[in-house]
């Protein structure tokens, strides 16, 4: 009890482990018929219908600045609560839930740069890897 | 505990601002119609009643400072009421100027959760030497603690309120100290009021059946109703398939209660645009005031309902277009004297429903917009070029006045001219789906027309396939519908400049390939048909080409997250009935993202110009005889209803033949009587048809041989012979047929029915 802990949702992007708090996320769910958006930022995948409610999916890796997926398996939503909305984002892969001591915590190094030094909030020093926290509402919010 | 407490007291101080604000702005009306002496006792009461109930609650929930403001007037009022005071102009500023202080707390409730610190004992002690009959220091009358204009003056910048750090406690002590003169009218008002709070229980009753509900909670209906219509639909599409009967009837079934239950939710949302002109009188009062105007403002359609959600957008824009009309629109009255005008402005506030849509005119009769000084003002400010200016229309010109950045007044005064305000007016409206026009004629004012849509949840919308996606477009932006097969498809669009056109009934209709503006792919087999879907957007016309077209279908409207804010194209989202999700085009985006309407502005301008021509020449027609094989017709808009009447019927009356119908009297004309050369009456005829013809409240009968027909006729009146009664000959339906001259033969056979129409008046 001792130490504060908190708990992630993880996800793989590119080979890098990635982790959203679990109360930001509304749900997981597998690939989801899309309607794409014409003129759309690229980042903007296309629209799903979660039980009714019109959900914009973001493509992770365009956000992220990281090299397109080149994998066959179907992307992941990962359903991030906001204050706009529920916001879908699309993963390579969902980790485990886990639960981590804040005292391993983070901040980014100085030698983040591009738009993860805008986006990641921290890293969590984990024994076998890091685990890279990032800032759902400025994920979202598209430049 | 305590939390609930925080609750509580929460919910009576909303209770107490609703109830107040409502009842503040019934003061300020009923207030104004006693300023203009059109007041009656029963003003007093109401006034009475809405402070005294501000007072009873406030104090009830422990808000004493607004108790106590409340109080003071109060006293005053009371004598009003009981004729112990005459009502004078100083009495009137004070206590407009005290209702706004009563707003002011309130307003401050609404947003602090307390009553504020402001001062108001100048105010009080003003109220208080008019009670008790002191003359007063004038000055102390006139400095508004801050002028009532600036503080309602929202919409575009936030002014707070300049907060005046003095303590409420002075205001207390104010109270207190002061003259508390008769404990004797105190307790007569309480009498008073008890005979007031038992006199209105019988007419109150209405309150009775209706309950305050929380809007959030009809929102959340109206969605629900929206994921049943969704259900509905896809249902729908399943049993389209069926054959089992029960199955069948069961989905009829749900269809016509959804429907149905749709229509009633909507219902609930529904306000009359009264909420909102409600504070426009006290507006124009002020405002006109400050400008040394005078502004009649008149109010039509009050009770046309709209969504709430769109009575809230509408409310800034509409405040700010009235403000602007008064202060730019309507001259000041030396001027309007010049002109030849009266020296009292008017403002029309016009409301109706058409089409699905609700109309908001606001109409001035001020000096209307000077196209050239809007144009050199546009040019100067960057916003135009001198080229461009010089080929606009003036209708292009008036929408100017819409761009970012332009304000025309020569000076700026509080009241407008700060160069910010129509373009938000416009942005706000064409936020909610609407349009707003602006017609106008030098020296003889302004009209602004709003359109705007009934609801924004649900709408009827025709879906379409472009590039392999479907998109939904909003029924209101739809004309029609173009299939070209064949050769014409081949040959009917043509290029203009590298720009496609199509001929529609002789006029060139510019389009867009709807898959290239959304840089979609190209259909893989060109279809051998083409489908034009003919849109209209802000009052001009365009086509837009897609691969195919599907059904109309009832959508319900979700917006697109702020990811997607920036795109113009895409009005929002909606779910289909196979559970995908469709973008819903938003037409006027479209059409300036495909910049296909700048282009054809000057074309759809002629059309406005000539339109009006074509249709009114086309006219429905009711067709009948007079007894001898000739040919009448008269236009069915002037006709009231067709009749029989028996002969016994017939009385004589003033020496004409009269029937009673439907409680009035009606004079009968005899048709044939009096056309020249037509043979005498066929008094045989029995029963007697006949035409009511209505005109400014009063009927006569035209008895004629027989109704033949209805008939919708394109008519060229041929000018044949001139006879009495006969305003032409037309050919309808293959016949020589003579158009009556209604007006002209009652001034023969009843010369009294336009004198008296106009006295009635």
């Amino acid at each position: 009890m001792s130490q504060a802990t908190k708990q992630f949702c993880t996800f793989f992007l590119n080979g890098l482990f990635f982790g959203v708090e679990v109360v930001q996320v509304q749900e997981v769910l597998r690939q989801q018929p899309m309607t794409r958006v014409p003129l759309a930022p690229a980042t903007v995948r296309g629209l799903i219908n979660l039980r009714g409610q019109i959900v914009t999916a973001l493509d992770l890796r365009e956000r992220l600045d990281l090299p397109t997926r080149t994998s066959d398996a179907p992307p992941m939503n990962v359903v991030v609560r906001t204050a706009d909305g529920a916001v879908s984002l699309l993963v390579d892969e969902i980790g485990d839930v886990v639960e981590i001591s804040e005292d391993i915590f983070e901040r980014p190094p100085e030698t983040l740069t591009g738009v993860a030094r805008e986006l990641v909030q921290g890293v969590y020093k984990m024994k076998e890897r890091l685990l890279l926290i990032l800032d759902t509402e400025k994920t979202v919010g598209l430049p | 505990m305590a939390l609930n407490n925080e609750a509580l007291q929460q919910q009576l101080n909303n209770d107490l601002i609703v109830e107040s604000t409502e009842g503040l702005e019934r003061f300020d009306n009923e207030m104004l119609q006693l300023e203009k002496g059109a007041g009656t006792k029963d003003s007093f009461n109401i006034i009475f009643r809405v402070i005294h109930t501000i007072k009873g609650t406030a104090g009830c929930i422990g808000l004493g400072k607004i108790e106590s403001v409340a109080h003071i007037g109060e006293s005053l009022l009371s004598l009003l009421r009981d004729d112990k005071l005459k009502l004078t102009p100083p009495m009137i500023v004070a206590l407009l100027e005290y209702s706004d202080a009563l707003k002011e707390m309130i307003r401050c409730l609404e947003q602090t959760g307390q009553q504020g610190d402001k001062d108001y004992s100048a105010l009080l002690k003003t109220l208080q030497q008019l009670q008790t009959g002191e003359p007063i220091v004038s000055a102390e009358v006139t400095p508004p603690p801050s002028p009532p204009v600036a503080a309602n003056w929202g919409l575009f910048e936030d002014e707070p309120v300049a907060p005046v750090a003095e303590i409420a406690a002075s205001v207390v002590a104010e109270i207190a100290t002061s003259p508390s003169a008769p404990t004797v009218t105190i307790a007569a008002e309480i009498a008073a009021s008890v005979e007031n709070t038992a006199a209105g229980k019988t007419t109150v009753s209405v309150s009775e059946t209706a309950i305050r509900v929380d809007v959030g909670q009809l929102d959340k209906l109206m969605n629900l109703v929206g994921e049943l219509v969704l259900a509905r639909n896809q249902i729908l599409q399943f049993t389209g398939k069926a054959t089992e009967p029960a199955l069948l009837h069961a989905s009829q079934r749900l269809n016509l209660i959804t429907t149905e239950l749709q229509e009633s939710v909507m219902k609930t949302r529904m306000q009359p645009i009264e909420n909102i002109w409600a504070k426009f009188p006290r507006i124009v009062r002020d405002v006109s005031r400050e400008l040394g105007k005078k502004i009649q403002l008149v109010m039509e359609g009050n009770e046309t309902e709209l969504d709430r959600t769109i009575i809230e957008a509408i409310k800034d824009p509409l405040t700010h277009i009235i403000r602007n009309s008064m202060d730019h629109g309507i001259e000041r009255p030396e001027v309007r004297v010049q002109a030849g005008k009266p020296e009292e402005g008017l403002l029309v506030l016009r409301a109706f429903h058409e089409g699905g849509q609700v109309i908001i005119e606001i109409m001035d009769d001020g000096g209307g917009i000077n196209a050239n000084r809007v144009k050199h003002k546009a040019v100067e400010k960057g916003l135009i070029t001198a080229e461009s200016a010089a080929r606009m229309g003036d209708h292009e010109v008036f929408n100017l006045i819409f761009a970012p950045g332009f304000s025309t007044a020569e000076k700026v005064t509080n009241v407008s001219g700060r160069g910010v305000g129509m373009d938000v007016v416009k942005t706000n409206i064409e936020k909610i789906g609407g349009s707003v026009d602006i017609l106008s004629e030098a020296g003889q004012g302004t009209t602004l027309k709003i359109k705007i849509p009934l609801t924004l949840a649900i709408i009827p919308a025709l879906i379409v396939a472009s590039g392999g996606e479907r998109f939904a477009i909003p029924q209101v932006s739809l004309l029609e519908l173009v299939r070209l097969n064949g050769e014409k498809a081949r040959a009917g669009i043509e290029m203009l400049y590298g720009s496609p056109v199509y001929r529609l009934r002789g006029q060139l209709l510019p389009l867009i390939y709807l898959n290239r503006e959304l840089k979609l792919a190209e259909p893989a087999t060109p279809t051998a048909d083409v489908q034009i879907v003919v849109l209209q957007a802000d009052g001009r016309q365009f086509g837009a080409i897609v691969d195919d077209i599907h059904d109309t279908e009832e959508i319900v409207v979700k917006p697109l997250g702020k990811q997607l804010k920036g795109l113009a194209c895409f009005a929002g989202a909606t779910i289909m009935g196979d559970g995908q999700v469709a973008l819903i085009l938003d037409v006027l985006g479209l059409a300036q993202t495909s910049k296909v309407i700048a282009e054809v502005r000057a074309r759809a301008m002629q059309d406005q110009i000539k339109n009006p021509e074509r249709v009114a020449a086309k006219q429905t027609l009711l067709v009948f005889d007079t007894g001898k094989g000739n040919h009448m017709a008269i236009a069915l808009s002037s006709v009231a209803r067709l009749e029989e009447f028996s002969r016994a019927q017939v009385e004589r009356s003033g020496g004409q033949d009269v029937v009673q119908y439907r409680g009035q009297i009606l004079p009968l004309i005899q048709v044939s009587d009096y056309l020249k050369g037509s043979e005498m009456s066929l008094m045989a005829a029995d029963p007697m048809q006949v035409v009511v013809y209505s005109e400014q409240g009063r009927s006569v009968g035209l008895v004629v041989g027989q109704i033949n027909d209805i008939v919708e006729e394109t008519l060229t009146v041929k000018r044949g012979l001139q006879r009495p009664g006969i305003a032409g000959s037309a050919v309808i339906q293959d016949k020589v047929t003579d158009l009556l001259d209604v007006p002209s033969i009652i001034r023969v056979a009843d010369p009294d029915f336009y004198t008296c129409s106009q006295e009635t008046q």
